[in-house]
């Protein structure tokens, strides 16, 4: 997947451009901006494998996985947010949320699991659409939109489950299935990792083929433009946030999968994560440019360096701060990117 | 009122009477009048404030009126979106909105009327068509003498501004049926630049297509247009011939130093 070749070849023939090796690293990052996270990644893996001898072993990448499906899944939603200009805050409260409601309406109501799933899912959904007629139609500014209903779902959360943790033992099995996991050879895979994995493609899919991925990416590169080209960006915008919401609710499913329970307090620190899976992935903040499966490597980047680190015994506070560290340097090697000669 | 040369024998293919557009305590049109007759450049000009922009924008679906008619061939017509616009079959190009920068060429083409592939892969997958919307692309660029873009493939911001413009009179030409208004398409080029696109714009007006050209460039108005609709202060004072009238006798008009005879 990771392609190590740096030869442009395909990508740099147009004349006027300067044939440094600055300008075509330059273009080829420009052309395909996943590449650069796939080789941080790829360098990262090498790292680790090469100082700790443990960290290759099939059971730690199979919990590196399942240590990034939730914050993986939640980063599908924020890079669709983050491709129209937007920000979202609130896909940790809808997550938690959503959660919460499956959870409960199992355990205490005695609702059958598919149905409290659909129903959390329906939540989340709906939290999604709140979210995208604030942003769409009200035109509010997305940061100030999501951190209001960062509050509102976290509060509806608390009052919901009056902060107490439902375990997992009390609810439908099939709320805990995206924590099941089955073998291939010695690496187990949990379900949810597998879930994960199908939302990537498809996403990836609809942005790249279809009318409607095109629509998200001219919205966030210029709203006004695209309106003018004849594209509804009022529509596309809701319906950007509505999916989120729904991607959202997936990542609760996933969450109580994870963590065998439900919990109000959980995936606190999930938005921030999000946010930092995207931008590591290459997702310029200024909307237009990214692709979803940089998010991909942006997760198991940070992943495999929280593990990795964790492993050669290095204390978290530094697991934080290299983690800021590579935040800083892909918005820098972005604004370089975003750079074109004229 | 107004002195309008070559008084419309044929039916107006694009009309507006009396359209009106306030903007709280501003008032951008005052009841303005527009002809445009088929097959013509018709160049809009005015000073700064004088409504250019906002007639255009009405007549595009980018504004809606809030008084006034619009008529095409003859019959009335509500244009209340660039996509209703588009569908009266009305392409604008805007001054610096032209283009979805992040976008390549073909994607830039087609955006917002994209073509889907055939069978189960285009109705159920919604796939899009790439192939064929690069290969119409390409065709639509040789077409107009804008092929010296090596990639249809290539993102339009790294594209020059005379090519990037270039992309969206493409569009214009490629799906305008009936009208194509390009506003202010010059005023970021050079010299070399702009010549391209003037030709461009004849190029499309021999295919058959009338053009409205919004301009500040006199020279250019006066090297390309058939006839030049002078705005002034939310109103058209006058349509003149630019074979019978100089620059500076329009020029006097534009800024009221000349009554509009």
């Amino acid at each position: 997947m990771a392609s190590t070749t740096t030869t442009p070849s395909s990508t740099v023939d147009s004349p006027g451009r300067s044939a440094g090796l600055g300008a075509r690293i330059h273009d080829t990052l420009h052309d395909k901006a996943t590449l650069g996270p796939a080789i941080v990644l790829l360098i990262a893996l090498i790292g680790f494998s090469v100082f700790t001898d443990r960290f290759l072993a099939a059971n730690n990448l199979s919990l590196v996985l399942q240590q990034v499906m939730v914050v993986g899944t939640l980063g599908i939603a924020q890079t669709l947010i983050i491709l129209t200009a937007g920000i979202d805050l609130s896909v940790g409260a809808i997550m938690v949320l959503s959660s919460i409601v499956m959870a409960k309406l199992s355990a205490d109501s005695g609702v059958p699991g598919v149905l409290a799933l659909l129903i959390g899912l329906g939540v989340g959904t709906l939290c999604g659409l709140v979210n995208g007629i604030l942003v769409s139609r009200v035109r509010l500014p997305p940061f100030i939109v999501t951190l209001g209903t960062l509050s509102i779902f976290t509060a509806l959360n608390l009052y919901y489950s009056q902060s107490e943790t439902i375990r997992g033992t009390d609810m439908s099995d099939v709320l805990l299935y995206t924590g099941e996991t089955f073998a291939i050879g010695d690496t187990r895979i949990a379900y949810g990792v597998l879930l994960m994995l199908g939302l990537f493609a498809i996403v990836s899919y609809s942005l790249r083929a279809t009318a409607w991925g095109r629509h998200v990416y001219a919205t966030g590169d210029d709203r006004e433009a695209a309106r003018l080209a004849g594209v509804q960006t009022t529509r596309v915008l809701l319906s950007v946030y509505v999916v989120a919401g729904l991607l959202c609710a997936v990542a609760g499913w996933i969450l109580i999968g994870r963590i065998a329970s439900a919990s109000p307090q959980a995936g606190g620190s999930a938005n921030l994560d999000s946010i930092t899976a995207v931008v590591i992935g290459g997702t310029s903040l200024f909307g237009g440019r990214g692709f979803v499966v940089g998010t991909l490597f942006g997760a198991l980047i940070v992943g495999v360096l929280r593990n990795g680190l964790a492993l050669a015994g290095v204390d978290v506070l530094w697991q934080d701060f290299a983690v800021g560290f590579l935040v800083l340097t892909a918005v820098a090697i972005d604004q370089w990117i975003r750079k074109v000669k004229t | 009122m107004s002195a309008v040369a070559h008084a419309p024998a044929v039916t107006p293919i694009l009309e507006a009477k009396g359209l009106v557009k306030r903007f709280g305590n501003v008032t951008a049109l005052d009841g303005t009048d527009f002809e445009l007759m088929p097959g013509e450049i018709l160049a809009v000009i005015g000073d700064n404030g004088a409504g250019k922009s906002s007639l255009i924008k009405c007549l595009s679906g980018a504004q809606i009126p809030d008084a006034g008619q619009i008529r095409m061939n003859g019959e009335d017509v509500a244009i209340r979106s660039p996509l209703e616009a588009r569908g009266f079959g009305i392409e604008t190009v805007y001054q610096t909105l032209a283009v979805s920068p992040a976008l390549d060429i073909a994607d830039n083409l087609y955006l917002g009327r994209e073509l889907r592939k055939p069978g189960f892969q285009g109705k159920v997958l919604r796939r899009l068509d790439k192939k064929a919307m690069r290969d119409e692309s390409k065709a639509q660029m040789s077409e107009l003498g804008i092929m010296t873009i090596q990639k249809i493939e290539q993102q339009v911001e790294s594209l020059s501004g005379g090519q990037r413009q270039g992309v969206a009179v493409a569009r214009a030409a490629a799906f305008g049926s009936k009208v194509v208004i390009l506003d202010e398409p010059t005023a970021a080029l050079g010299v070399k630049e702009s010549g391209k696109v003037l030709e461009l714009i004849q190029k499309v007006r021999e295919n058959g297509l009338p053009v409205i050209l919004i301009s500040h460039n006199m020279p250019q108005v006066f090297e390309v247009a058939d006839r030049i609709h002078i705005q002034r202060l939310g109103r058209r004072v006058a349509v003149v011939d630019p074979k019978e009238r100089t620059p500076t006798e329009v020029v006097a008009i534009m800024t009221g130093a000349a009554p509009a005879t």
